[in-house]
């Protein structure tokens, strides 16, 4: 698994086309326990990344990153726009002038993204955020990371994380306002999330994603 | 959905617009930026006030920009945090060299959008100090939760810290000040009515006819519990009892009180609520040194209203009297 420069933008042109099919349901999802627009939202803010696209052609993998990340936080708004933008920052900054990504690079991302929503959003697994779909998937990637495919073993642990929030009650956000009430529904969050690894996964091993 | 707009994605961008033509001695518009400053910004040797948050709560927050209040009102998209860069160009746009207090309400993506707006202007070597109001008594504290909301209580805070400022404190004791304030001002709403997001076209939760939302919040999220209409009087009780539960208030001392209307709810209404909250207070032996009645803190066309309490000292007493003189409060 070896990603060069070319292949991340069409991981980030995929990711936005996966947000625009899911604009409903997340919205759908975030209406029962938050104000309902993560849809809305990241859609808007992907459209945004796409638009930059084509002038990232010829650039390091850091720097299309660090536009993804940025370009997010100035068009998403809310909560998901500063989470997702400080991730792809992160991750733009661990990757500065490489044009090729191996795996163990990869997994260098991956863990500066988690860490860089971790630090924003000061949640923890367990809270009902985006959190729980990629910190078990950063920890299933960097367990198999020697293994024929990591990343597949990555969007299993993110799709179990997804499923685990409904059986929680919410610690951050507004759906905490619901308390328990907000049981039995899926977060938004970690469903988004676990959307962009799908549209990783997709694009990289097209056939057993 | 019933509105008086011409475009919903273009609402903020027209009201701005506006607002501007109304007050062009007061405030402007940065320019591709939804971010209303006073016309004399920055102003020199002054720590500069820089407040905002989703639109939809006018005249919060762009209406308290002005003399002995705010220096910069952010506007997001309607109900949503405005974003860092946003609140970076305020914080530009305001700074005298003096340092800038930003006053973010307590939800989660308003707190994060301005702590990296500054982030990125201590970058530039701007001094930037923040505060986090969270005077809605409704939702309870704890530590598994966001913790309490920001709602009416905030106008307050900008009043109060907006004086401190005008009479030439520095930052840090403009900073004291504003959390003074937030710790001694508690705040509770209802709602009798839904509101609609321009965007959305639809209303954002429903209620039958003879239903009431009580500890509603100023986005339509929900609020402690919904029961059958009830008059007034008896609403009001219920509101006093868990604001001034949480609040140590002996005989003797002194309040300002908000009667907050979140849209829809006529002045009638409004004064019906406060002839009540002022003999709540009197029976208690509570002496309401001011009392502001009207539309500060909105949730677009909801009809419903907050009731809030701010315990008063000296210093406070002193400030909140100061002048002030913006679009949307005046005062001699």
């Amino acid at each position: 698994m070896t990603i060069d420069n070319k292949v991340l933008l069409k991981i980030i042109e995929n990711i936005a086309v996966k947000v625009k099919e899911n604009k409903e349901y997340l919205t759908e999802l975030d209406s029962a326990i938050g104000d309902g627009d993560h849809g809305i939202n990241m859609d808007r803010g992907f459209q945004a990344v796409q638009e930059k696209l084509p002038a990232l052609a010829d650039k390091d993998c850091g720097t299309i990153l660090k536009t993804v990340g940025i370009t997010l936080v100035s068009t998403v708004g809310g909560a998901s726009g500063p989470l997702y933008g400080t991730a792809f920052m992160r991750a733009g900054g661990v990757s500065a002038n490489k044009y090729e990504l191996n795996r163990e690079d990869f997994l260098e991302i991956l863990e500066a993204a988690l860490e860089g929503i971790k630090m924003r959003g000061k949640a923890e697994r367990g809270d009902k955020t985006i959190v729980d779909a990629l910190e078990p998937a950063v920890l299933a990637f960097r367990e198999n990371l020697q293994s024929p495919n990591p990343l597949l073993k990555a969007l299993e642990a993110a799709r179990e994380g997804v499923d685990y929030t409904k059986s929680i009650s919410a610690k951050k956000g507004r759906a905490s306002y619901l308390g328990d009430r907000s049981i039995g529904h899926q977060d938004p969050g970690a469903t988004s999330c676990c959307l962009m690894l799908e549209a990783l996964a997709e694009t990289l091993e097209p056939q057993e994603a | 959905m019933k509105k008086m707009i011409n475009n919903p994605e273009a609402a903020v961008e027209e009201m701005l617009e506006g607002m501007v033509a109304a007050f062009p001695g007061y405030i402007k518009k940065l320019e591709n930026f939804s971010v209303i400053v006073r016309a004399d910004a920055p102003v020199e040797g002054k720590v500069a006030l820089v407040s905002g948050g989703g639109s939809g709560h006018e005249p919060a927050h762009a209406g308290f920009v002005g003399k002995g209040m705010l220096d910069a009102g952010v506007a997001g998209a309607v109900f949503t945090s405005p974003t860092p860069d946003q609140v970076f160009e305020a914080i530009k746009a305001v700074d005298s060299g003096e340092g800038v207090l930003l006053i973010i309400k307590n939800y989660t993506g308003d707190v994060m959008n301005f702590e990296m707006a500054k982030e990125m202007a201590e970058a530039e070597g701007i001094k930037v100090a923040s505060v986090i109001v969270n005077d809605d008594v409704a939702v309870e504290n704890s530590t598994y939760t966001t913790g309490r909301r920001g709602i009416a209580g905030t106008v307050f805070v900008h009043k109060i810290a907006g004086a401190k400022a005008f009479m030439g404190a520095d930052l840090s004791e403009v900073k004291r000040t504003a959390e003074k304030v937030i710790a001694n001002v508690r705040s509770m709403g209802m709602a009798l009515t839904p509101c609609v997001v321009p965007t959305a076209g639809k209303p954002t939760f429903t209620l039958a006819e003879d239903e009431m939302e009580i500890g509603m919040g100023i986005h339509g999220e929900p609020g402690t519990k919904r029961t059958k209409i009830q008059p007034a009087d008896q609403v009001v009780e219920h509101l006093m009892d868990k604001i001034l539960g949480d609040i140590s208030l002996n005989e003797g001392d002194e309040v300002a009180v908000m009667i907050n209307g979140l849209g829809a709810t006529p002045l009638m209404e409004q004064f019906i609520i406060n002839r009540k909250v002022s003999q709540i207070l009197k029976e208690k032996g509570i002496k309401t040194h001011k009392t502001y009645v009207g539309e500060f803190m909105t949730s677009i066309e909801m009809a419903g209203f907050s009731i809030t309490i701010l315990k008063l000292d000296e210093e406070l007493k002193e400030l909140l009297d100061a002048p002030a003189d913006t679009p949307a409060f005046k005062q001699l």
